[in-house]
């Protein structure tokens, strides 16, 4: 409209002409915008910071983890033996356990923890839920069951050394499967998704323990440890290639949706009207996360509170903002990983904790303590 | 500037329950377009089917001649922009991040300064520049309500639509934002549509004022003096009024009398 339109208005103050002339117009420099920039790049700034912790953090946890383990070996001697191999001149006889065991051991810690915390963070964002994890879907039943028909009916006989992970993988996926299905016949709403994540769980969960009931003593002791979660279940480096390509091509995609997961938290009408279709978004990521958590689950056993816990700890420190809170929650779940199964293979030396449970141990009270500090205020 | 046509269009949440009844309306001048109508009849579902957030059941709403079910949600998201009634985030971010959100579809992974300046423009507007690095949860309702229209405005969308941007201000802000969505309004030469429960707010300050009746039907279009009679306040209301003419503004005033037992009443 013209120049004159608006100065003829007589609904119109002078005051909110001046103030909407100066929004539409280019010049907005004043001490106030330099004060903004300053603000937001500091912030920016303290996450960047928080993610370099991380990175150095699981560095020398890494550095550490390779050095425990059931069998003694020197500090500085498991650095010499990893030398040595890398240089084509294994001499030890601790090799196979430095090399073959503690190695890969630590290696899917770092990229079990950063799929499982990817996992979670973007699970709790799309369906808008601080209770929401890898698991909420049904994973985690799925791939339970899966491994108990496994070690109990002897299925994976017919699929060689790998079928617990095989069978775990698939069944892992049944549950995302379903509520992929479900969805076209009703909608992909947050609350329609972890309500049938919850229906699937029981179903699974009936058909697991009829299972358990017929299983004899040795294959309950196994579905037990699986249950547990372990790092110990790594069948050294033929479990990494699929663990590594899968995490890896998930955190990458998470990355690049990360702007998105950001415009689907404010809620569908607002992410629809800025362009993105909500429901096949949550379906999308519902898919992503399923593969994700599906694929290292069947190789380390359920493992809880990683993609719980982790994003909430890492929103107290950088906020809520997924292009950032995605990679931090990647290399903090690693090291919190890490760190559980360090502490697992230490605190009752010579014998070991399943990195499962000293995650529950270490994952409760941090869950209690937020629970508490958060009390009174929206989550 | 983006033409708009809604065309025969019924929309319904299932078939027993139709919302909207053949609805038919053409905007083709910028303006502050309010609309009003009783609780229930439809407003925001109709202004839900112009953002594609929801399909109509049957008939066409068209931007620039393009029927909006055919257009990707960015298409519409370009021309279209929508501030919701209420949104709580569940994990809420900054003021000003949750504010750049609203530059989804302008900037590419990372914030530009051009998208900062967009919103400190926008925060000062408001007057809410202050809030900027406070968490987006921790704010008043009123607070809530002018980042959720700051979102909305640094979308620079060609129309915008506002489910009821003022329902938590206080008086001051009701009559600001209303004001200030008028300036905006003849200053972009854009179109801007309002959902507005207050009579005379809407008589001030809107161009056009488009009357919902039960059952979900278009009950009148045109200026304020055309629109807000006493029959048509009755009629779709239940309420009994006088209209006087306000002098200062030469727009109708509203003293709202009884309500009509028994007479348009929610069902």
């Amino acid at each position: 409209m013209s120049e004159n339109l608006i100065e003829q208005d007589k609904v119109l103050s002078e005051d909110v002409i001046k103030s909407v002339r100066e929004w539409n117009s280019d010049q907005s420099h004043d001490t106030g915008f330099e004060e903004t920039v300053k603000n937001f790049n500091t912030n920016l700034m303290w996450k960047m910071v928080f993610i370099v912790v991380c990175l150095v953090i699981i560095v020398a946890v890494t550095s550490i983890a390779i050095t425990v383990g059931a069998v003694d070996i020197e500090f500085l001697e498991v650095y010499s033996i990893i030398w040595d191999h890398i240089c084509g001149n294994v001499t030890s006889s601790y090799d196979y356990i430095v090399f073959d065991m503690r190695l890969p051991r630590v290696i899917a810690g770092i990229i079990g923890g950063a799929g499982l915390a990817i996992c979670g963070v973007i699970m709790q964002s799309v369906l808008k839920n601080p209770l929401a994890d890898p698991y909420t879907t049904g994973v985690s039943s799925g791939a339970s069951f899966g491994a108990t028909v496994a070690m109990t009916i002897g299925l994976a006989g017919f699929l060689g050394s790998n079928g617990t992970v095989i069978l775990a993988f698939v069944f892992s996926l049944v549950p995302t499967m379903v509520i992929a299905t479900m969805s076209r016949f009703s909608n992909a709403s947050p609350t329609t998704v972890i309500m049938a994540g919850i229906g699937i769980m029981y179903i699974f969960n009936a058909f697991t323990t009829v299972l358990m009931l017929w299983a004899d003593s040795s294959s309950l002791n196994l579905i037990f440890y699986w249950q547990t979660g372990s790092l110990a279940l790594i069948d050294g480096w033929t479990s990494i290639p699929v663990m590594f390509i899968v995490v890896a091509i998930g955190l990458v995609i998470s990355l690049l949706i990360s702007g998105k997961l950001n415009v689907l938290a404010t809620g569908d009408d607002s992410a629809k009207a800025l362009g993105i279709d909500a429901d096949k978004m949550r379906l999308f990521t519902l898919l992503l996360t399923g593969i994700v958590s599906a694929a290292v689950v069947s190789f380390t056993g359920l493992i809880g509170f990683v993609g719980l816990v982790t994003p909430h700890i890492v929103r107290m420190f950088i906020g809520a903002d997924n292009r950032y809170l995605v990679p931090a929650c990647a290399l903090f779940g690693a090291a919190l990983m890490l760190v559980a199964d360090v502490v697992g293979r230490v605190i009752i030396y010579p014998s070991a904790l399943p990195v499962g449970v000293v995650m529950s141990f270490l994952g409760g009270p941090i869950f209690l303590w937020m629970v508490l500090r958060r009390s009174g205020s929206a989550w | 500037m983006t033409d708009i046509v809604i065309k025969d269009v019924d929309f319904g949440y299932n078939e027993d329950h139709i919302v909207l009844h053949d609805i038919n309306l053409e905007i083709h001048e910028p303006g502050l377009y309010c609309i009003i109508g009783p609780n229930g009849v439809g407003k925001s579902t109709m202004v839900k089917c112009v953002s594609k957030i929801i399909t109509p059941l049957k008939g066409q709403v068209l931007l620039d001649g393009e029927d909006v079910a055919q257009m990707h949600h960015k298409d519409v998201a370009k021309k279209v922009g929508f501030v919701p009634a209420f949104s709580q985030d569940a994990f809420s971010m900054s003021v000003i991040n949750t504010i750049l959100v609203g530059r989804y579809n302008h900037q590419k992974w990372g914030s530009r300064k051009k998208d900062l300046e967009m919103v400190y423009k926008t925060m000062k507007l408001l007057h809410i520049e202050n809030l900027g690095m406070r968490n987006y949860n921790a704010l008043s309702a009123g607070q809530h309500q002018k980042v959720s229209i700051a979102r909305g405005l640094v979308q620079e969308p060609e129309v915008l639509i506002l489910d009821e941007p003022t329902a938590n201000l206080d008086v001051k802000y009701q009559v600001y934002v209303m004001e200030m969505l008028r300036a905006i309004a003849i200053e972009r030469g854009m179109i801007i549509m309002t959902i507005c429960h207050d009579l005379n707010i809407t008589s001030k300050y809107a161009h056009q004022v488009i009357m919902l009746a039960r059952p979900g039907k278009i009950h009148a279009v045109g200026t304020p003096e055309d629109v807000l009679t006493v029959d048509n306040i009755r009629e779709v209301y239940g309420i009994n009024c006088r209209v006087f003419n306000d002098e200062d503004t030469n727009k109708p005033y509203i003293v709202l009398g009884s309500a009509i037992m028994g007479m348009a009443e929610d069902y």
